[in-house]
């Protein structure tokens, strides 16, 4: 394997940006993060993104988004219409391939034009379950109410991951909500999808990420302390929600049993929980303890821009590293859902 | 006016979207125009339902025909849920409050979602028996069961109304599911820019800072360096013919009512890249490349794409094959 490291990470994230298309938000941060990776723009060796084109009800969105990219003379190019944690993990194959030595990789997507809860009604069985119309958030319930069932967890416990999240967040200038929130106002919330609150639910975001990874010398040449990926695995399970085990995440298990998770301390782990309850089952399925940091940024229950909520993951555990913050993190992303797609990337400093 | 900065927008497919489901999905979807649901005996003796064409663990070929067919149900049970307070208009399937739940029905070793009609959000719990209400009309698609509803001890399921096969019935071998996606899209500064010059009778382009490129019409950026277009240039309405195309299709543009007719990309006086509009005023077998023309503006401006109805010849000599050739 060679050494890969993230030598930069930029993001933004607002509720709603009434301004700016989705090629517009994604100028300053792409411009960002290749400044601050100190590797020319045309010295890049890939660039690939993650976007979904029903965010906008229109199809091609990366090929807009290339625009921000400047795509000329042509560049060796690749999309993933999923998170762009995906786009970092197709990235990452190509330089462990020899087949260059650096890569842009960025996600970006509006989700408040449309209305997201439907339109992820759309990822799932287009005989069985399109026809009924259950939202984002009417599947995530229903998982959350089988893990409280299965694990004899309460609503307090939901509670606690979101109130812990929105203090977190305190310190996150992309965060779209925060505070000094505990879980007794929490439970003052109505529930609005039995058993989730309000701040079980992600917010609906308008964002962007962008990071730069690239192989050993030429990593170590542009940045002191690059965030080393150590490995990543994903995994997927079943489509149908009914054939699942919905109190647990088998893949998330073995994607981390794979990535080796546990070969070492874990400073932060920054996992892509959109909801409560999914932050409880997957620190279950990884075996995180009171010893790891979970979410220092709040994670997506204070920010979730669709499509880069993932990569963010990484770059945060990522910019801890670069900054010295940490010595070693996993980033978890998630597609699908109900976490039916799993990714565990392990990140560690020299 | 309207703001042109924002519009509305929706996705659907006019009718539905018509989708072949397959043998296997097929037979289920008969069998609850049938008024029954039927599941698939897998290798490892698990029953599976809503069958699928594989074995969601082994992804083994679960056959159209055959034994491991068996009837399941109709009762159920829940085995999680959630209460949906407020149904949405046209899509869910009840238009009170109801539960969403995943229910194995008896005999079953998977669940599948379905609704819960219920009185409130107290009725619903995991371990709840339920049995399907059955449509009348039915027509081989999930939603011919209507809803789950509660079943009290001892009650007998209320049997599907006969479903009186026509003669020459055959089984179901696709569905059409409506799909409706309404959106509120943000232009963006430069194409709002832009819409808004149009309004005045004017195209604004756009430049990046450091280059003299001009785009018109400018998505934001300049997509040779990625840098924004921050600069705003005004171009002229006026160019030349770059390549175009013989429209012998009616129907695509209600401004060209009837065909052939042409479309072009133009590249404009004073922009750096080609402008789509359709050619008039001029044969069509006339038209070709380098031609110059000039827009017909509308007599009512307004910030979108009717404010200019088309293009037509100047008049002017044709420009050189080398004016144009690098936009092609």
């Amino acid at each position: 394997m060679r050494d890969v490291g993230i030598v930069s990470f930029a993001q933004t994230a607002v509720a709603r940006d009434d301004r700016h298309n989705e090629t517009e938000m994604l100028v300053p941060t792409i411009q960002a993060a290749i400044k601050q990776s100190g590797i020319a723009k045309d010295d890049l060796g890939f660039v690939c993104s993650g976007s979904l084109d029903y965010l906008q009800g229109g199809p091609f969105a990366f090929v807009s988004g290339l625009d921000a990219v400047g795509s000329w003379p042509p560049m060796r190019e690749s999309h993933v219409e999923m998170d762009a944690a995906w786009a970092l993990y197709e990235a990452w194959v190509g330089i462990q391939s020899g087949e260059f030595e650096s890569a842009l990789v960025y996600g970006f997507g509006k989700s408040s034009p449309g209305d997201l809860h439907e339109i992820m009604t759309l990822q799932t069985d287009p005989y069985y379950m399109v026809p009924l119309w259950p939202s984002m958030v009417d599947m995530a319930a229903l998982q959350a109410r089988a893990y409280l069932d299965a694990s004899g967890k309460e609503e307090s416990d939901l509670a606690d991951v979101a109130a812990r999240s929105q203090r977190n967040a305190k310190s996150n200038p992309y965060a779209i909500r925060s505070g000094d929130l505990d879980a007794k106002q929490v439970l003052a919330q109505p529930v609005t999808h039995d058993p989730l609150r309000d701040a079980d639910i992600p917010p609906i975001t308008d964002g962007t990420a962008a990071v730069v990874i690239a192989a050993g010398d030429l990593a170590r040449s542009v940045c002191e302390r690059p965030a080393w990926i150590r490995a990543l695995d994903h995994r997927i399970e079943a489509h149908a929600l009914g054939v699942r085990d919905l109190a647990t995440s088998d893949s998330t298990t073995i994607a981390g049993e794979r990535a080796g998770v546990h070969d070492g301390d874990i400073d932060v782990a920054e996992l892509h929980a959109q909801f409560s309850h999914e932050e409880l089952i997957l620190a279950e399925a990884l075996g995180l303890d009171g010893d790891t940091v979970i979410n220092p940024s709040g994670g997506p229950l204070a920010s979730n821009p669709v499509m880069s909520a993932g990569l963010i993951r990484m770059g945060e555990v990522a910019r801890r590293i670069i900054a010295g913050e940490a010595q070693r993190g996993i980033a978890h992303a998630t597609s699908g859902p109900c976490l039916q797609q799993n990714l565990v990337c392990v990140l560690e400093g020299n | 006016m309207a703001d042109p900065l924002v519009m509305p927008h929706v996705l659907e497919y006019p009718g539905g979207y018509t989708r072949s489901v397959g043998p296997v999905i097929g037979r289920f979807l008969t069998g609850l125009r049938d008024g029954r649901i039927e599941a698939v005996k897998l290798a490892d003796g698990r029953v599976l339902v809503p069958p699928t064409e594989y074995d969601p663990s082994t992804s083994a070929e679960v056959e159209a025909e055959g034994s491991h067919w068996i009837e399941v149900g109709p009762r159920g049970t829940v085995q999680t849920y959630t209460w949906v307070a407020e149904p949405r208009a046209g899509k869910h399937p009840l238009t009170k409050p109801f539960a969403f739940a995943l229910i194995r029905p008896d005999g079953a070793d998977t669940a599948l979602l379905h609704v819960v009609d219920c009185q409130s959000a107290d009725a619903i719990r995991i371990g709840l028996r339920v049995a399907p209400r059955w449509k009348n009309e039915r027509t081989g698609h999930i939603t011919d069961i209507e809803a789950f509803v509660p079943l009290g001890d001892g009650e007998e399921p209320e049997p599907p109304a006969v479903h009186p096969p026509a003669e020459d019935e055959q089984p179901v071998t696709g569905i059409t599911v409506e799909t409706r996606l309404e959106y509120r899209l943000t232009a963006g500064e430069a194409t709002a820019r832009y819409l808004e010059g149009l309004g005045q009778g004017k195209i604004i382009g756009g430049r990046a800072p450091d280059s003299s490129d001009v785009y018109a019409a400018s998505r934001g950026t300049d997509p040779i360096s990625g840098q924004a277009t921050t600069v705003e240039v005004e171009v002229q309405s006026s160019g030349v013919v770059t390549t175009f195309c013989v429209v012998n299709i009616p129907g695509l543009s209600e401004l060209a009512p009837e065909i052939p007719y042409v479309s072009a990309q133009i590249l404009l006086d004073g922009a750096n890249n080609t402008f789509f509009g359709l050619i008039r005023g001029v044969e069509v077998d006339d038209v070709h490349m380098g031609m110059r023309v000039k827009a017909k503006w509308a007599d009512e401006l307004k910030p979108d794409h009717t404010s200019i109805l088309w293009w037509e010849p100047t008049g002017e000599p044709d420009e050189e094959y080398e004016r144009y050739k690098d936009y092609l």
